[in-house]
């Protein structure tokens, strides 16, 4: 019990950020109308390729001699930067379907 | 200076993120949403690149990063302009995939380097245990990240295969059950490495791996076509979560805001995705295939015969009506008549008659997805009438032409309390004079059930592939 209660205490920042962002992510997508769905989903899709941070700061770090480390953040780096921008793209050609319409 | 400049640009990254996806839900500034986001991406990206550092120590391997980063660039530009817009959900289903590989190898990186300098002889003569000196939290939070990142890898790669044709439904006899079985597993022995810290815990670590990659593939095997959508959502949000886990990893705030905002907004977004199709998330996910769900919905009566109309038969009815609505559906998306549809509309409306199109909200692959299809062959944006207004408007409607549509106007949903689609909103097209059916077979839509609007006397069926049977249709009408 104590160590629970220690460990949410040395996390209380992430924590509170994990709780609100679920309100946030749940609060703002509410009302959006079904003709809209898809360009969300990708739009989101794209946003969470924001794990190619993670992939940079990885591959920065990686000691020269780790071949290993190196090829697999390189490889990450790439995923998630086809992940960023494939995702971002795709989803304004999708938006610019929808402008043409008016 | 620097550091608190990498801070700033963050948060900047996690204020354009929710306003971006704010912005997305809404038709007007959608457009804009996107490229905020996209602003805000690229303002984190750099500030990594450029800003970060650990401990006084800035990154390293720049020439492999920048590589990395154009050769990436470039592939995911080209892919995604090149694409068939029929093809989105797949090429989305792919990125999502390479988001959660990308997960996954930051949790095998990171776990090579936390067990890095582990040699078993030298530990193994001091009676010590290496790995009980290992962070608990952090050991967690990598497995975390391994088993999402990697179960939406393997999930999206199953799920862009199944869009474009590569991948068959494949459902074996209690594969539940050893999906679950992997499952639990899988966690078992997360937990077990986590709290008991064996010798093999690499070993482990790769089983872990192996295991999760399973999942994933089994996990979307069994889900049929068109509940794809609803599955690459879910998985687009484990993706989310999984970004999170490297936000733990790295005390890196726009991380966990990015990914815990896209795992909480993809989870209530594959919820809506199911409520406009009238279904629960677990019904898509365990009761949607096999035999099962059809004998528990009750099939209904056998509907008796159904009449056949010729191409040219169909091709006069259609030139002297007043009022044609066609009804587009998964038929058309998949044959990809969506030009063709536009060329009969065109050549219908020279010849005096008024064409519009009814579109239900889960028509097509992806919900809104007809919409952007029939845009894309330029149907403007007046013809295309929204459930509702459709309902209203088939009273006055001489011929509907259903194109590859079928649950979407089974009327058992409104009058047929035992059917699996009963409550669903549908196109009521039987209140029109007369429906022609275009299908390539008698078979049942994806709920499995019959359709008794086939049945009816006003309804007659053009068999065939929507394109082929437009393109003729459209001679015919020509002709006359």
């Amino acid at each position: 019990m104590n160590q629970i209660l220690n460990w949410i205490a040395a996390h209380q920042e992430m924590a509170y950020i994990v709780i609100l962002m679920i309100f946030v992510g749940i609060e703002i997508i509410g009302k959006v109308p079904s003709v809209l769905h898809t360009p969300l989903m990708s739009g989101a899709n794209a946003i969470h390729g924001v794990v190619i941070i993670g992939a940079i700061i990885v591959m920065g770090q990686a000691e020269e001699g780790n071949t290993i480390a190196l090829v697999l953040g390189f490889l990450a780096v790439i995923l998630g930067t086809l992940n960023v921008v494939g995702g971002f793209v795709v989803t304004d050609r999708m938006l610019e379907m929808f402008k043409k319409k008016k | 200076m620097e550091l608190n400049l990498l801070v700033f640009c963050y948060l900047l990254g996690s204020v354009t993120f929710i306003v971006g996806l704010k912005m997305l839900s809404n038709p007007v500034s959608a457009r804009n949403g996107n490229l905020v986001a996209a602003a805000g991406m690229f303002v984190a990206i750099m500030g990594t690149m450029f800003l970060y550092e650990d401990e006084g120590k800035k990154l390293g391997n720049y020439g492999w990063i920048f590589a990395a980063l154009v050769i990436g660039t470039i592939v995911g530009t080209l892919m995604a302009k090149r694409v068939k817009m029929t093809a989105m959900p797949e090429m989305v289903s792919l990125f999502n995939g390479m988001g959660g590989a990308c997960a996954a190898l930051i949790s095998v990186i990171e776990f090579r380097h936390l067990i890095h300098g582990y040699d078993p002889a030298t530990y193994a003569s001091t009676g010590y245990s290496f790995f009980s000196s290992l962070d608990g939290t952090t050991m967690l939070i990598i497995f975390l990240g391994l088993i999402i990142g990697t179960v939406s890898f393997s999930g999206s790669m199953i799920a862009w295969g199944k869009l474009n044709g590569k991948i068959k439904d494949f459902a074996f006899k209690g594969q539940h059950i050893i999906n679950l079985v992997i499952l639990v597993l899988n966690i078992a022995i997360a937990a077990f490495i986590i709290v008991a810290r064996p010798e093999e815990t690499p070993l482990f670590f790769y089983a872990i791996l192996l295991l999760s990659i399973l999942y994933g593939v089994f996990f979307v095997l069994p889900i049929g076509g068109a509940d794809m959508p609803v599955v690459i959502s879910l998985l687009n949000s484990f993706t989310g979560v999984a970004a999170a886990c490297g936000g733990f990893l790295y005390d890196n705030k726009v991380m966990l805001t990015g990914g815990i905002l896209v795992g909480a907004a993809g989870t209530l977004l594959t919820m809506l995705m199911c409520k406009a199709m009238n279904r629960s998330l677990s019904n898509v996910l365990i009761g949607s295939f096999g035999g099962g769900a059809v004998a528990s919905g009750g099939a209904g009566p056998q509907g008796g015969t159904y009449k056949e109309i010729s191409l040219s038969d169909a091709a006069v009815v259609m030139s002297y009506a007043n009022k044609v609505m066609i009804v587009p559906g998964y038929g058309l998306a998949v044959a990809q008549a969506q030009h063709i549809c536009h060329e009969l509309e065109k050549t219908l409306e020279a010849k005096g008659v008024e064409v519009k199109y009814a579109i239900h909200p889960v028509a097509g692959r992806m919900p809104g997805h007809m919409n952007v299809l029939l845009a894309e062959a330029d149907v403007s944006y007046e013809k295309l009438l929204e459930m509702e207004l459709a309902n209203e408007e088939f009273k006055s409607t001489d011929v509907v032409l259903i194109l590859g549509a079928n649950d979407v106007v089974n009327p058992a949903a409104k009058s047929d309390p035992s059917s699996p689609i009963y409550g669903m909103p549908i196109l009521e097209v039987e209140q029109a004079k007369h429906v022609i059916v275009n299908k390539r077979s008698m078979k049942p839509g994806y709920a499995g059930i019959e359709n008794q609007l086939f049945f009816q006397p006003k309804t007659s069926m053009l068999f065939g592939d929507a394109k082929k049977a437009l393109q003729d249709l459209l001679a015919e009408v020509r002709s006359i």
